[in-house]
């Protein structure tokens, strides 16, 4: 019930914020009134560079969606960061392009017919591309998966070479929470039969959310990157949970979905089996959802804190100091409760993906509950 | 502005199918690499080692409950060992009582043979002697008888006077 608790408000938080955020965008620049949708964002990042006026929802947007380089100090309009490899390939115009991202100049010069606007790349002769950038995001969850493997490897091999003996070090770090993915999650929504060939996938999915949602947590390099607080990497994630409980359903699941047993026939296909079909889709959905409404309303809240420090600065400098310690400590605040909700959010994805495959493997003499 | 503008312009709410591709190919290669190498080994040798835990409450279960049968099957030996000595003792005792009063019996029956012995020995002695006696008796008589006899029938007439005397007699039966 907790867990829902903070879920709802943490959505209530990041639909508010993105209002806002939106609302402070369009309504940054009277042109944008009449302007065409699309070029809205352009025109109001124009009017950032040509006062320097602090704009708390560019700054905000600006830190929790993905980059091209990884912004490390200085100022927007000419920051220290450190390039990373853009991948483009066009049919039309010159094929695949393998470039540091440093190539751009953050905007000011385009490279091989693409240009940087608003940090996203575009063609400047408007042909059709793909973009398989290794990006601010990509980056972060390689970093994420080698650090996984560097970790969970080597705690393998501790078990290897102590065979049958108490954890110790790495060990003991790690195999409380293996456990409980194994005991708590697995084995008590699975069932005891069919948890086993799960759980590699629960425990990778779990460290994969946790650790992404730590490194989020840490403001400098090499962590900081808004990894699961990305719509793109939820609904990678959702998709696999959807795969899963696409393929590993039997036939008593799905004749419970498409025919529900002792229920009229009228009844079943114009309520029970729309219902349940959407349903199918509908969990996944909600996973992805809720994952990335609650990391990057997380990451908007912080970021919101600090921004209050400037805000206040920008109509006198001695607003900015005085409500530093304020900001400061909800910030400290809201660092500490991300904590747990990284731990919390992650537990939940592994919790409700074990209990969507439970459904999908429970055998017919289990309780029938709908 | 209206909502749907809102959501175009969000970079937060448009997922980008480049990243969707990066994130797909870093978890599935993580997926596959952990199973193999991390969650593989670290899930054998944590079922390993909880079954050796368990086994080794088991058979500290086992051997306690070993050694109270134990305990009680020593005091059954005690008990049982007590008994048996007892019973050995009673048997010596009787035993030796038994000896004694066998060797008692043995005795007196030797002391009775030997007795029975010396008596016959001492009847046949006598009764030899007796014959011997009887003998010389018989031998003294008949000499006796013979001189007797000589001077009896020394005369003619002396045997005639016999023979009619005997002769008396035969009439008389």
């Amino acid at each position: 019930m907790r867990i829902l608790t903070i879920t709802r408000s943490k959505l209530f938080l990041l639909i508010a914020g993105i209002l806002f955020l939106s609302g402070r965008v369009l309504a940054g620049d009277p042109e944008s009134q009449a302007a065409h949708e699309a070029d809205t964002h352009d025109t109001t990042a124009t009017a950032e560079h040509n006062d320097e006026e602090f704009k708390a929802g560019e700054f905000i947007v600006d830190h929790v969606t993905d980059k091209y380089d990884w912004h490390l100090w200085g100022p927007h309009s000419d920051p220290v960061s450190i390039p990373l490899p853009v991948i483009l390939y066009s049919s039309e115009a010159g094929g695949l392009s393998i470039f540091l991202s440093s190539k751009f100049h953050h905007g000011k010069e385009a490279h091989n017919g693409y240009m940087l606007k608003e940090g996203h790349i575009e063609r400047e002769d408007g042909a059709a591309f793909y973009d398989f950038s290794i990006t601010k995001t990509v980056t972060e969850i390689l970093i994420a998966s080698l650090l996984m493997l560097w970790i969970f490897i080597s705690a393998a091999k501790a078990y290897a070479r102590r065979p049958g003996q108490a954890p110790k070090g790495l060990q003991s770090f790690v195999e409380p929470i293996i456990l409980f993915v194994r005991d708590d999650l697995a084995k008590a929504s699975i069932g005891e039969k069919h948890y086993k060939r799960f759980v590699p996938f629960l425990l990778t999915a779990f460290f994969f959310i946790f650790f992404n949602n730590l490194l989020g947590l840490i403001p400098i390099f090499p962590g900081g990157a808004n990894v699961t607080g990305n719509i793109a990497v939820t609904f990678t994630l959702a998709f696999l949970v959807l795969i899963i409980t696409l393929f590993v359903g039997n036939k008593h699941y799905w004749g419970h979905i498409l025919w529900m047993p002792g229920v009229p026939a009228w009844v079943k296909i114009f309520l029970l089996t729309p219902i349940e079909v959407i349903g199918v889709f509908q969990r996944p959905f909600v996973l992805m959802i809720r994952l990335f409404a609650n990391i990057a309303a997380g990451h908007i809240v912080i970021l919101s804190f600090v921004c209050l420090i400037f805000v206040f600065g920008s109509s006198s400098a001695a607003g900015g100091w005085g409500f530093m310690p304020v900001s400061m400590a909800f910030a400290l605040f809201m660092n500490a409760m991300e904590l747990l909700v990284a731990f919390l959010q992650a537990y939940v994805f592994a919790l409700l993906t074990a209990m969507y495959i439970g459904a999908c493997v429970e055998e017919p003499h289990h309780a029938e509950h709908h | 502005m209206n909502i749907h503008g809102v959501l175009l312009l969000n970079p937060l709410l448009s997922p980008s199918y480049g990243l969707i591709v990066w994130t797909l190919l870093a978890f599935l290669t993580i997926l596959f690499l952990l199973k193999k190498f991390a969650w593989k080994p670290i899930l054998n040798a944590l079922s390993e080692r909880e079954e050796s835990i368990q086994n080794a409450l088991d058979s500290a279960k086992k051997a306690k409950e070993e050694m109270a049968s134990l305990q009680a099957d020593n005091e059954k030996i005690l008990n049982e060992a007590k008994a048996e000595r007892d019973k050995l003792l009673k048997e010596g005792r009787e035993m030796k009582d038994a000896i004694i009063a066998e060797a008692k019996s043995k005795a007196q029956k030797e002391g009775e043979r030997l007795m029975a012995i010396s008596r016959e020995n001492i009847h046949n002695e006598k009764m030899a002697a007796i014959t011997e006696l009887k003998n010389q008796v018989a031998t003294l008589s008949l000499e006796i008888a013979e001189r007797i006899l000589k001077e009896e029938l020394s005369s003619q007439e002396k045997q005639k006077t016999l023979v009619k005397a005997l002769l008396d007699d035969v009439n008389l039966n």
